[in-house]
């Protein structure tokens, strides 16, 4: 099991995000108007792209791309310690946004993750608190 | 557009020592102002500016005009991480040609190694944001942040781990050169205090793969103190000028199919040139924020030393030592990586860049005429910000 830091609230841009997981949902939002860069992430009240804030929120399939990763070796915080060697990664999910997260089900991280890897979300439950968090397991060819 | 000289360094000061133990961030910054203002031949009650990157106890800005006793006509508190000594050195260039203000002060004052402050290994506390929601649960610490750019880096370019330790390398050949950062790293209790091969580079530990531990900058004790003065004063300085003639400031962020290995400088380094009116190609001096070697690898494509991708190539052969004879020399001081780095440098980049056109540099490159300090602050990885500086010699 797991110990991660859980998502803490009020927090009103992340809230529908972390309800999404709660439903086993990774949520993303996408702008309704006319506009050249629509997917929005992180979530906003606004689009970064024109500004308006006429958006709405999607379920993605979970499956994305590596685009780049780093292996901690060390992190004194509570939730991390124990982890042993643990990876960080920016995930490009099929519908266009990257997000943070964390490369999982490998044996050695620095080894068997590499960039271009396709990688499908599985939410991890935590040994505390009520959100499971989103990290991202190789998807076996 | 036609370079004009309107401000110039005219007074610098490091604080020599990097543990300072029982010494506070405001004695550090307080003490570097008097010995910059002795520096450059002028007295406290000449400074009419203040640009501060709210440091040290009661987090300075608001609080340190009354703490140093001064009525300043202008007060800017940008604070942007490592780059805000850039920053602010670009706005004071502005004010004073704006005819705001004629003596300008800039100041850094930081116990971060005797208070154990860990930069770069930990987390992040504070207030629940969007940012820490999406980001904390994963444990990215701040040199994994810049790892992951490394990592991007390598993949899609080739750049070989031994390339990048040719920064490690050109650094520390600096640091051995200067006596305080030989006694830095003595009383930082570095490993070896020595010349280093590419292979010791290698060879020291992975912090955060794919970034060993001689890519990663120090934490120490320490600061400083920056006199910007109008034309009129700095010729009846002590020392000669060290004239500011172009200056850049950008911000970059995490965008989705972003390109992280370019970083904000590609924005700001262009900006700088612009105004200045030179090239990359006519630079000496390389003030690059070393915080890893990463940082300094993606600044010289961005700034225009070398195109983007191709900065393996362009460091390998040892070209930024100060004696190579190719240039730019690369932090002749020795660097975040061997001298100084009490976490925000950028306070250092224009320091050493004003010794070097001054003549004063413990690695002086002969009749060295043009120097950038490039501050990057934040997490390049992430959100960050860029600030060119271009110097001039008299």
């Amino acid at each position: 099991m797991a110990n991660r830091p859980q998502p803490r609230f009020p927090e009103p841009h992340t809230e529908p995000f972390w309800e999404g997981v709660q439903q086993g949902e990774l949520r993303y939002q996408r702008c309704n108007e006319d506009c050249a860069e629509p997917v929005v992430f992180y979530p906003r009240h606004h689009c970064p792209d024109c500004g308006s804030d006429n958006l709405d929120w999607h379920a993605s399939s979970g499956e994305g791309t590596v685009y780049t990763f780093s292996v901690v070796m060390q992190n004194r915080m509570p939730g991390f310690i124990d982890l042993g060697a643990y990876s960080v990664a920016y995930i490009d999910l099929d519908e266009g946004f990257r997000m943070m997260s964390s490369v999982v089900g490998v044996d050695n991280p620095v080894e068997d993750i590499h960039i271009g890897q396709r990688v499908r979300v599985e939410f991890e439950e935590q040994d505390e608190g009520e959100y499971p968090i989103p990290v991202f397991r190789p998807i076996q060819e | 557009m036609a370079q004009e000289r309107q401000a110039a360094i005219v007074g610098i000061h490091e604080y020599p020592l990097r543990v300072a133990p029982g010494v506070s961030a405001m004695n550090i910054k307080v003490d570097s102002i008097r010995a910059a203002l002795d520096d450059a031949g002028l007295k406290w009650s000449d400074i009419d500016a203040i640009y501060d990157a709210q440091d040290g106890e009661a987090g300075g800005g608001l609080q340190l005009a009354a703490y140093l006793g001064l009525r300043p006509t202008v007060l800017d508190t940008t604070q942007v991480g490592g780059s805000s000594y850039e920053f602010q050195a670009a706005h004071a260039m502005r004010d004073i040609a704006a005819g705001k203000c004629n003596v300008a002060v800039l100041s850094y004052g930081s116990t971060s190694a005797s208070n154990r402050v860990a930069i770069g290994t930990g987390g992040r506390g504070g207030p629940a944001t969007w940012a820490t929601n999406m980001e904390a649960p994963y444990g990215s610490t701040l040199i994994s942040n810049y790892a992951m750019v490394k990592q991007r880096h390598k993949f899609e370019y080739g750049t070989t781990d031994e390339q990048f330790a040719g920064i490690s390398v050109a650094t520390r050949h600096h640091a051995m050169r200067n006596p305080e950062a030989v006694k830095a790293m003595t009383d930082l209790q570095f490993v070896g205090v020595n010349e280093i091969t590419p292979q010791d580079v290698l060879d020291s530990r992975v912090v955060a793969d794919p970034l060993h531990l001689l890519e990663c900058c120090m934490i120490s004790d320490g600061g400083g103190a920056l006199i910007i003065a109008s034309a009129d004063v700095a010729r009846g300085c002590k020392k000669p000028p060290v004239w500011l003639i172009g200056g850049g400031e950008a911000t970059k962020y995490r965008e989705n199919g972003g390109d992280i290995t370019t970083s904000a400088g590609a924005q700001s380094g262009p900006i700088a040139f612009g105004e200045a009116g030179v090239s990359p190609d006519e630079i000496d001096i390389a003030m690059i924020y070393d915080s890893f070697t990463i940082t300094v690898a993606v600044c010289l494509e961005d700034l225009g030393f070398c195109p983007k991708g191709e900065v393996g190539a362009y460091v390998e052969g040892g070209r930024l030592a100060f004696d190579s004879g190719e240039g730019p020399a690369l932090n002749t001081d020795g660097g975040g990586l061997s001298s100084n780095h009490p976490g925000m440098r950028g306070i250092f980049l224009l320091l050493e860049g004003a010794r070097q056109l001054r003549g004063e540099s413990t690695s002086q490159v002969p009749d060295a005429k043009l120097a950038v300090a490039h501050g990057n602050g934040g997490l390049l990885g992430g959100t960050h910000t860029g600030g060119t500086v271009i110097l001039a010699k008299d």
